[in-house]
């Protein structure tokens, strides 16, 4: 019963997150409920027992990555969303499908999908369970992550850097004659 | 005890508010933001389905999705940093150079 | 049956002489050129004599198998020869003749750019005709049968430069084929009914079978279909119109192919296929009655021609005539008897008429010759004996196979007779017509008859494609006289005298052979073993022989009659012609126009397909319906692509509405196979 509950006010919050994103016209507030939906999220997945990952949740999703949006928003300065008329497909076609997709699939979901109903916390998923099989079964996707990350980081740097920043740090030669092109390659 | 076809139906849902919200939206960043929602929405399915089989790897996989969103989102928005640079708009309906 | 191995190189020899000189012709010279077409045909020929020296009745008929062909089911058809008699005659009637006009065209073709492309395909025609004559099959006869047509096309349309000649040599190809439908219909039902076309096989099927007497049976529809190949073929009505206008090809091939072999084929074809007439006899009436009538019919039209070639096509149409006669009444050893020695006088003739138009540099028209016994005196002779055994005088060759034909149909009904007897008093008018007007009197032609030589359809007047040559028509080459003087006849070189004695002597001595029935007899082991009584040559009775030679008084006398009256007018009495011309009018007109025969076939036939094509095929159908519906796709393509490609908008978010949507018929699909 309890289970029930928290289950149900949690979704709420999520539900509410969910649609307040959509219904904002401004990105920061949509930005803000999507910080609400990460946080009853990490609820849900405290109820079926993963701590770790709600944990994770909140530090590196909410904590980390929404604030990169919200320093991005704040960067760009980007204001209300103008109303501009870009596209009839999107509203006509995806509008209708999304919302037939995902009754189809709540129905079935609901009445024909053989599932069991889980207690509270059903899998338990603390840090010496999710470590024990990070590091010996998932040992190798764990190292590509790290090195993802790093081209990430490297990527970001680049794209978002100003052009003259870019330029600075590379400055234009001056065309050499040609004798010294030999010497060419090893300047810089 | 709740069923476990309730977790999977809010995931659904989540899921599909991204969707609506990635056709509706006309700021790039609101549209990055319903990405993010998406991706949440499936990692409680994952977890949802963890628990109910039993196996770890579930949450294992949010995990890495969690590792690939964060990279995802410092590219996109150094991309959309620098789109915004060049063409002085976030408005999505804008950015249509590849228009045949 | 005995095999004989050496019966497959007759047909080879000459193949490999067309091969050769196809080939290699363009860059080798002309004596190489020569070497290789005189050589192998030659060899065919003396092979053929020797086989022939080695013949004996009683190991007759040879055979031999050269390879498997067609195996389907029950039925199975070889590369197989075949020689018997009958085969025997033909083979020796045309490799010898063939080999003497390869002779004579050395002669006459010599300065022509496409030298050896005519030797070549003489040597292929040698091929065919030699495949048609030694088949053991109706398959193989068929390939020997279409391969002169196509043999024959090329031939006619030798200077393919020249649009009447193309036209002539398509006329030829296509009125051939009209028959040779009639042929394959013929062969369908012999498959279908028989299961098989090999010749001892299928004749001793068709043995045991009753005659029909009532109505129109397989044997009688076999037999007029065979007709039609025939008729095609050998050109009687109502299919001869080709071969006048073949005579747009080269002197040697009017003589060799429309003469002596090639348009004998049906006769042989007939003979051959005796067994299904005898048993058929509303068929051998067809066939007797197309080759009386066309006999009379073109022996009248050549009475008015005035071209020396068309002439003598008429009359080898006109002699055709008379071999079918002869195969309608039974008498096949008379019309085969006939057959050789027509090869004889017409390819003689027909040799000797080039010789004089080559002597008269290209001039074809008789009103513009005359007087040419004196610079031709070798032509004149020789052209002169076959006239006498065209017309059937005594003792020369013509006479005794016309007179047996005549005698057979005499025998058979006298309307035949009739009409046999007609036609021999106006062929011999009209031959003699042309010996007159060639040879008699006073040279008619001159430097006026040079202008016309850039018209003339023969030999020298045609060089070459380039304007150029017009002005070299004077130069000949080597073997040849050196000067060419204009207007001044003369006489042809050896090379084109020699056939034409050798021809001579057969035309003279040739008849010989069938002298007491010599010739008949020799042929009775083919025709006789599988007479029926009914259709059987009536035996001799003892007071038959008063009737023979009151018979044989009447044709000489017809014949005599004939030469009187061609005396008369063209060599007596020079303008009576043209006054009984002018008094007989309209007939006379039509006459001379070949009864307008062409012109009707054009309105009723050719016209109407021609525009039935244009419109109807072309226009409505391909272009309309065919390019219209290929167009029609290509348009449809390109208006779907057209609306197709507002999907690519550069818009973000149609992409994903577009994805939504596919997303949503993917789940449902899976949904809905989920639940079922």
């Amino acid at each position: 019963m309890l289970h029930l509950i928290l289950f149900l006010l949690f979704g709420a919050f999520c539900l509410a997150g969910a649609v307040n994103l959509l219904a904002q016209s401004h990105p920061i507030n949509s930005a803000l409920s999507l910080i609400v939906v990460m946080a009853s999220l990490a609820g849900e997945y405290l109820l079926l027992g993963a701590e770790f990952v709600a944990i994770i949740q909140v530090i590196v999703y909410a904590g980390a990555i929404m604030v990169l949006f919200i320093f991005v928003i704040m960067m760009l300065n980007a204001g209300r969303e103008e109303v501009t008329r870009g596209s009839r497909i999107a509203i006509l076609l995806g509008v209708p499908g999304v919302i037939t997709g995902s009754l189809l699939v709540g129905w079935v979901l609901l009445f024909h999908a053989n599932t069991v109903s889980v207690p509270i916390g059903a899998e338990h998923g603390g840090p010496t369970q999710i470590a024990r099989l990070l590091f010996h079964e998932f040992l190798l996707p764990f190292e590509v992550t790290s090195v993802l990350i790093l081209i990430a980081i490297m990527g970001a740097v680049v794209l978002a850097s100003k052009p003259e920043a870019v330029a600075k740090s590379h400055p234009p030669q001056p065309p050499k004659e040609v004798p010294e092109l030999v010497g060419a390659g090893k300047e810089h | 005890m709740v069923p476990l076809s309730y977790y999977l139906v809010l995931s659904g849902i989540l899921f599909a508010c991204g969707v609506l919200g990635f056709l509706i939206k006309r700021n790039i960043i609101t549209i990055f933001l319903s990405i993010e929602l998406m991706l949440n929405g499936v990692n409680l399915s994952f977890v949802a389905f963890a628990a109910q089989w039993h196996v770890l790897s579930g949450q294992i996989f949010v995990f890495f999705v969690m590792v690939v969103a964060a990279a995802e989102a410092a590219v996109g928005l150094a991309i959309i940093i620098a789109v915004y640079r060049t063409r002085e708009t976030l408005n999505v309906d804008q950015v249509n150079l590849l228009k045949l | 049956m005995t095999p004989n191995k050496y019966l497959w190189l007759i047909p080879m020899f000459p193949l490999a002489g067309a091969a050769i000189n196809g080939f290699f012709g363009r860059h080798s010279s002309k004596r190489a050129i020569t070497a290789v077409a005189l050589t192998l045909c030659g060899a065919s020929f003396g092979l053929a004599v020797l086989i022939a020296a080695g013949f004996s009745s009683a190991s007759a008929p040879y055979y031999f198998d050269l390879a498997h062909w067609l195996r389907s089911g029950d039925f199975q058809v070889d590369f197989s020869f075949y020689l018997d008699q009958l085969s025997l005659v033909m083979m020796l009637v045309v490799t010898g003749v063939g080999f003497l006009i390869h002779i004579y065209s050395v002669g006459y073709m010599w300065d022509d750019d496409g030298y050896y492309r005519f030797m070549s395909y003489l040597n292929l025609f040698m091929f065919f005709m030699l495949t048609l004559v030694l088949a053991k099959n109706y398959l193989m006869m068929f390939i020997g049968w279409e391969g002169v047509g196509l043999a024959s096309y090329l031939l006619i349309g030798f200077w393919f430069t020249k649009d009447s000649a193309a036209s002539a040599g398509k006329k030829a190809f296509i009125v051939n084929r009209i028959g040779d439908f009639g042929f394959l219909i013929a062969l369908f039902l012999l498959i279908k009914h028989f299961g098989t076309l090999d010749y001892p096989a299928l004749f001793s099927k068709i043995q045991p079978l009753v005659p029909e007497t009532a109505g129109v049976g397989l044997l009688t529809s076999i037999g007029i279909l065979l007709m039609v190949g025939a008729a095609g073929k050998s050109a009687q009505i109502p299919l001869y119109v080709w071969l006048p206008d073949a005579m747009e090809g080269p002197t040697p091939v009017s003589a060799l192919i429309h003469a002596a072999t090639m348009v004998t084929a049906g006769v042989y074809m007939v003979a051959r296929s005796h067994i299904i007439f005898e048993r058929a006899p509303s068929a051998s009436t067809v066939v007797a009655v197309i080759g009386t009538l066309t006999a009379l019919f073109a022996a009248t039209i050549g009475i008015a021609q005035t071209d020396i070639k068309k002439v003598l096509a008429y009359s080898t149409v006109s002699q055709l005539g008379y071999m079918f006669m002869a195969c309608g009444v039974g008498a096949f050893s008379a019309g085969i008897f006939h057959l050789m020695t027509h090869a004889f006088f017409k390819g003689l003739l027909f040799l000797a008429a080039g010789s004089v138009i080559h002597g008269i540099g290209g001039e074809q028209d008789m009103r513009k010759m005359g007087g040419l016994r004196t610079y031709m005196p070798w032509t004149f002779a020789t052209m002169g004996i076959a006239t006498l055994a065209i017309a059937g005088i005594p003792p020369l060759a013509g006479f005794w196979s016309k007179d047996e034909i005549l005698a057979r149909a005499f025998d058979a009904n006298w309307v035949y007779w009739l009409i046999g007897v007609i036609t021999a008093f106006i062929t011999s008018f009209y031959m003699f017509r042309l010996m007159y007007m060639t040879f008699g009197g006073d040279y008619r032609g001159g430097p006026a008859a040079h202008d016309v030589r850039h018209e003339s359809a023969d030999a020298h007047a045609m060089h070459d494609k380039h304007a150029k040559d017009e002005l070299a028509h004077d130069t000949h080459g080597a073997p040849h006289h050196g000067e060419h003087g204009h207007g001044e006849p003369h006489e042809s070189p050896w090379v084109m005298l020699g056939p034409l004695v050798v021809l001579a002597i057969l035309s003279l001595f040739g008849g010989f052979i069938g002298i007491g029935d010599r010739f008949q007899h020799f042929l009775d082991p083919v025709f006789k073993a599988a007479a029926e009584p009914g259709l059987q040559e009536p035996v001799r009775e003892a007071g038959e022989n008063t009737r023979e030679y009151l018979l044989m008084g009447i044709s000489v006398a017809v014949a005599a009659l004939g030469w009187f009256l061609a005396w008369l007018l063209y060599s007596s009495r020079p303008q009576l012609p043209a006054r009984i011309a002018q008094h007989l009018g309209r007939l006379y007109t039509a006459v001379a126009n070949k009864y307008y025969v062409d012109e009707l076939y054009a309105a009723v036939f050719v016209n109407p397909l021609i525009n039935g094509s244009t419109t109807i095929l072309w226009h409505d159908i391909d272009q309309g319906a065919i390019d219209g519906t290929v167009n029609a796709s290509a348009d449809a393509a390109r208006h779907i692509s057209d609306e197709l490609r507002h999907m690519q908008s550069g818009n973000l978010r149609s992409y994903a509405g577009w994805v939504a949507a596919g997303g949503a018929v993917v789940i449902a699909y899976m949904v809905w196979m989920g639940i079922r």
